[in-house]
């Protein structure tokens, strides 16, 4: 023995688990809606992406390094995510400079003006995200026309928008022009933002993450479950002003918040009972902005209002413990 | 579907390297160290002084209350001197010093290898007697066994759980014991039975070791009262509290004993010691340590003399490899990491694990990402990275409302935390720290 | 428009006096009676709140001294007699003049001095590591080194060395709030007497061990010879547990005991340098 013993405090073992690994593997599950998103928007896709990743990246190591001080930790793989997700959620068409501004919102404020990974209360791709839509309301809803429509339209409404503007002109759901299939949309030839568009990619991306146990069924399940028993009563008593509750769950940024957003580890819940209240609140909030609100799309406000009451809900909502209360 | 335990739990790997090896009579030493702590409660007091000649199972130092218990000489020689070494603590601590000469065991002692099974003494003779034989729980918690035998008033045992699952990774030596000595531990477990006044005992034992399950349930059918309940492989399932939840599905409340549900728990290890002492009339002065490492040239489960040092077994099992960088006493996930190899063989230890320079070392501590991960691996219930925050930043009193004391330090949290936080070492401070406000709270 | 002025002032006007009302009764009903000296006292006191009197904070001190009767046990050690005599004069009764004190860090062993023999790998707290086990060093009394002193001061008055990673003490920072002494897990601070020009006379060693096994630990430790203590005349060396302790009340700060240490473990501080050469420092032999 050359070397001095080394002594530390039990357990003397480690899991082969690392804050890396469970990154990468939320980033290998996006990659389905990802190049699906490349199929149907073309090269702006890609533009959109790789400028959303590279600015996460560079805004996190620039403000670590010569504004907090700290060691960068760009490796860790949480900027990367943000950068993914940020860009899932704009349309491709968006100015570069406009995705720099979503970034410079989503990792300086949304992160590291809480103190960088672990404590942001909020959803930082959520935060860039909302932060454009408020800022640049007429870039973020224009949106390109997929390879599925004819060459000279140059931007078509999302299922959503036109959703809202029956809605606000009292048009019956019958008589809406423009609405896609059920089907078409669940396999992604409708238009939105790029990594929303294709229902089915994004929940086999969330089987794989529920697989590798990155995130639990409560969060996404009761989210989905919530906006479909409550757009299923409006429904029921009225169909032709309201439109079909399947419709509502694989339209728009539904299947992305839930299965990717509202998961998020660090701004969810940490007990099975509390993702639970935690996913319900964001279906109810969702719906009733998407019925009753200014905007067609709701969830992204939803995960932002309900990441605010995680830390009530952790402190009230206790696992069950041993040996009873 | 197997039974375990309800809440958390982990798997680490087994690395069970020498659950195949028998167990082997480790060589006289020269010199041993017998400490009078080895148990929990007050410390014996030596009765021999420097210059004494004392022989193999004469008492050296004698139980000073009722929660204490006697410690024998594991040897026959001469008494060197009555002073302070270090044990696995690194602390000093009060021991005997014994230069060995020759193998005389004081009369008495019944040292034939044949089986005893007329069980000729009552109840409170069961007990009187291991708590001369000095006797203690040897899974690693070294609590004396008698103080468990006799309940607290208007409390009833009804049932006696003995501890066979040998949760910890690497660890054999009850694996080892119950394969060759199974009689000796059903005759024990009838001794035990006898002296709570308890008809039923089941022995938990995990279903990595099938050998084992198969042997003991073939005895099973002739010892009354006896069964064998196979469990599944989950850590921390020889933990008191979980394996009472695993075998017999009831909670033991917050703060309470076992046998508040009417539980005793025992080792294997435990039972083959009370075996000996009261057929045999032999107290406990060895046991069966498994030396274990993946450098090792041969791990090995030997029986060993209390007192022995450490690197005497190392030696025997082929001597320490040049890269390693940690020496646990005791399990990887509970052990304790010693400093020197002098530190000697105490009643509590269960094994020696020599860990490679490369797995020694603790990863770089990252931030929580609030995965819940440690939340739900907790056999408790408890919230582990709150708790370390919370004592962290001191703030006690809310630990204790969120139950910090129920931790029983199985480490599966830090285990399991891909950032590699150091969520136990900080809960750990924080118990001592709050069980100190309880206390003062009390007088 | 304008009428809808009109209504705006006048709501906003009238829920103005409502609440004044309500508040006006609430203060009456819930309004507790202090001594307004506990006020001028608490204006008096530095307003550190770092407890080193004792008491949870300076308010908490400040209502204590007013109950007093005597400000015999009470004394603010941040701001010294100087404000103690202010709090005197606000409550009529007479101050206790009190020695100014400083904290002392009672370990020199660096690594030089204290070889290593293991390494610890844990949270590295000083609370943490000590309830481990004994240290990465032979010496189990000696100072870890992971700052628990450093994170309690409030006061700036503690810096770990760069190199030998102990602590120190900026003694003109210091001001003998004590908590460092209450976190430290070794017991190793010591409030003492503050001397002329910071000068000081300790012993740097807590090593209780008997003379061979300390020094095998450490090059500077006390071996307990006890030379020190024949050789001081005032008395203010004790022995006990083969550790000599020097009495910072007694001690003239002679550095008779220096002179005579066989292993450097006494320590003189800002003493201008001596013309002749103490005791010739022996060579540290390295353990193992």
């Amino acid at each position: 023995m050359s070397k001095l013993l080394t002594v530390s405090p039990s357990p003397h073992v480690h899991s082969s688990e690392s804050t890396q690994k469970i990154m990468l593997r939320v980033v290998y599950a996006m990659i389905p809606a990802m190049l699906w998103g490349i199929y149907m928007f073309g090269l702006d896709a890609v533009r959109v992406g790789l400028i959303s990743i590279l600015s996460c990246l560079a805004i996190e190591f620039l403000i670590q390094k010569y504004i907090m001080k700290v060691k960068p930790s760009i490796t860790d793989g949480s900027a990367l995510i943000t950068g993914v997700l940020l860009a899932f959620n704009v349309p491709v068409s968006l100015p570069w400079w406009i995705i720099i501004i979503g970034a410079i919102a989503a990792m300086g404020v949304g992160k590291l003006s809480f103190g960088g990974l672990g404590s942001n209360v909020f959803n930082p791709a959520l935060v860039g995200r909302v932060f454009l839509l408020i800022s640049f309301p007429v870039q973020m809803t224009s949106w390109p026309a997929t390879r599925m429509m004819s060459v000279d339209s140059v931007s078509a409404a999302t299922p959503l928008a036109v959703i809202k503007e029956g809605i606000k002109n009292g048009i019956p759901v019958s008589q809406l022009q423009g609405l896609p299939d059920l089907s078409d949309m669940a396999i992604g030839f409708n238009n939105g933002s790029m990594g929303e568009i294709s229902a089915i990619l994004l929940i086999i991306g969330g089987l794989y993450m529920l697989w590798k146990k990155v995130i639990t069924w409560q969060t996404p399940v009761s989210i989905i479950l919530t906006v479909l028993v409550v757009s299923g009563i409006f429904w029921l008593i009225n169909p032709e002003m309201y439109v079909n509750p399947v419709y509502h769950v694989i339209t728009g940024g539904l299947m992305l918040g839930a299965i990717f957003m509202a998961t998020d580890m660090v701004t969810s819940p940490m007990t099975g009972k509390g993702q639970l209240i935690y996913g319900v609140g964001i279906g109810l909030i969702t719906i009733s902005i998407r019925m009753f609100g200014a905007y067609p799309e709701g969830i992204s406000f939803a995960i932002l209002i309900m990441n605010a009451f995680v830390p009530l809900i952790n402190m009230y909502v206790k696992p069950k413990r041993f040996g009873g209360q | 579907m197997l039974k375990t335990f309800k809440i958390g739990g982990v798997h680490p790997p087994e690395n069970k390297l020498s659950k195949d090896k028998k167990i082997e009579v480790l060589p006289l030493p020269k010199t041993v160290f017998i400490p009078v702590a080895q148990h929990i409660g007050a410390p014996a007091t030596p009765v021999v002084k420097k210059g004494d000649e004392v022989k193999v199972g004469q008492v050296i130092a004698q139980s000073s209350s009722f929660v204490s218990t006697n410690i024998h000489s594991s040897v026959s020689g001469k008494v060197t001197k009555v002073d302070f070494s270090a044990d696995s603590s690194g602390y000093p601590k009060q021991g005997i010093f014994i230069a060995v000469d020759g193998d005389e065991w004081i009369e008495g002692i019944d040292r034939s290898e044949d089986l005893v099974k007329e069980i000729s003494v009552d109840g409170p003779e069961i007990v009187k007697k291991i708590q001369e034989a000095g006797i203690v729980g040897l899974g690693g918690a070294t609590f004396p066994t008698h103080v468990k035998l006799v309940p607290p008033k208007g409390m009833k045992a009804e049932v006696l759980l003995i501890n066979g699952v040998e949760c910890e990774p690497y660890l054999t030596s009850d694996h080892r014991l119950m394969l060759e000595k199974a009689d000796e531990i059903m005759v024990g477990i009838q001794l035990l039975m006898k002296a709570m006044g308890v008809d039923k005992a089941v022995i938990g034992i995990e279903n990595n070791k099938p050998d084992a399950i198969k042997l003991l349930n073939e005895k099973c059918s002739a010892y009354k009262g006896v069964s064998v309940q196979p469990l599944k492989v989950q850590y921390p399932q020889g933990g008191e509290k979980q394996l009472i939840n695993a075998v017999t599905g009831k909670e033991v409340p917050s703060g309470a004993l076992p046998i508040a549900v009417g539980a005793v728990v025992s080792n294997v290890g435990t039972a083959f010691a009370v075996y000996e002492a009261i057929q045999k009339n032999k107290p406990l002065f060895e046991r069966v340590v498994t030396v274990t490492g993946k450098g090792l040239e041969k791990p090995s489960n030997f029986l060993v003399r209390v007192g022995t040092a450490t690197s005497e077994l190392i030696e025997a099992a082929g001597g320490v490899p040049e890269n390693t960088g940690k020496i646990i006493s005791g399990g990887p996930m509970m052990g304790r990491a010693i400093a020197s190899l002098d530190v000697p063989v105490t009643k509590g230890t269960s094994g020696l694990l020599l860990i490679q320079e490369e797995e020694s070392k603790r990863e770089e501590i990252q931030a929580c990402i609030r995965c819940s991960r440690c939340t739900s691996v907790c056999p408790m219930g408890l919230e582990p990275y709150l708790l370390m925050t919370l004592g962290e930043k001191q703030i006690f009193d809310r630990a204790e409302n969120e139950r910090i004391m129920d931790c029983i330090e199985c480490g599966s949290c830090s285990y399991t935390c891909p950032s590699s936080r150091p969520l136990l070492d900080y809960i750990r401070f924080g118990k001592g720290k709050v069980g100190a406000m309880i206390r003062s709270r009390k007088k | 428009m304008s009428i809808t002025v009109v209504y705006t002032i006048v709501t906003l006007a009238v829920i103005g006096a409502a609440a004044a009302v309500i508040l006006y009764f609430v203060a009456q009903k819930f309004k507790v009676v202090e001594d307004p000296r506990i006020d001028d006292v608490d204006e008096a006191l530095p307003g550190a709140n770092c407890g080193g009197c004792g008491y949870a904070g300076c308010r908490a001190f400040a209502e204590a001294c007013v109950k007093a009767s005597a400000l015999g046990d009470l004394n603010c050690p941040v701001g010294g007699n100087e404000t103690m005599n202010n709090v005197a004069s606000i409550l009529g009764l007479e101050a206790v003049k009190k020695d100014p004190r400083v904290a002392y860090i009672r370990c020199n062993g660096t690594c030089e001095h204290r070889p290593k023999t293991s390494s610890f790998d844990g949270a590295t707290t000083c609370a943490i590591a000590s309830s481990v086990y004994s240290g990465e060093s032979g010496c189990q009394y000696g100072c870890l080194g992971y700052g628990d002193c450093y994170d309690a001061c409030d006061f700036d008055a503690i810096v770990m060395h760069p190199e030998t990673g102990i602590p120190e003490i900026i003694d003109d920072k210091c001001v003998a709030c004590g908590a460092c002494v209450d976190a430290c897990p070794k017991d190793l601070i010591e409030l003492r007497k503050k001397m002329p020009k910071n000068r000081k006379v300790v012993v740097s060693c807590r090593n209780q061990d008997k003379g061979g096994v300390a020094r095998k630990a450490c090059s500077v430790a006390c071996i307990g010879c006890g030379k020190c203590v024949k050789e001081c005349p005032f008395d203010a060396i004790t022995m006990e547990n083969n550790l000599a302790y020097i009495d910072s009340d007694k001690c003239k700060l002679c550095r008779k005991c220096v002179a005579v240490c066989p292993t450097g473990a006494i320590i003189e501080e800002n003493f201008p340098p001596r013309k002749v050469k103490p005791v010739e420092k022996k060579e540290t032999k390295p353990v193992n």
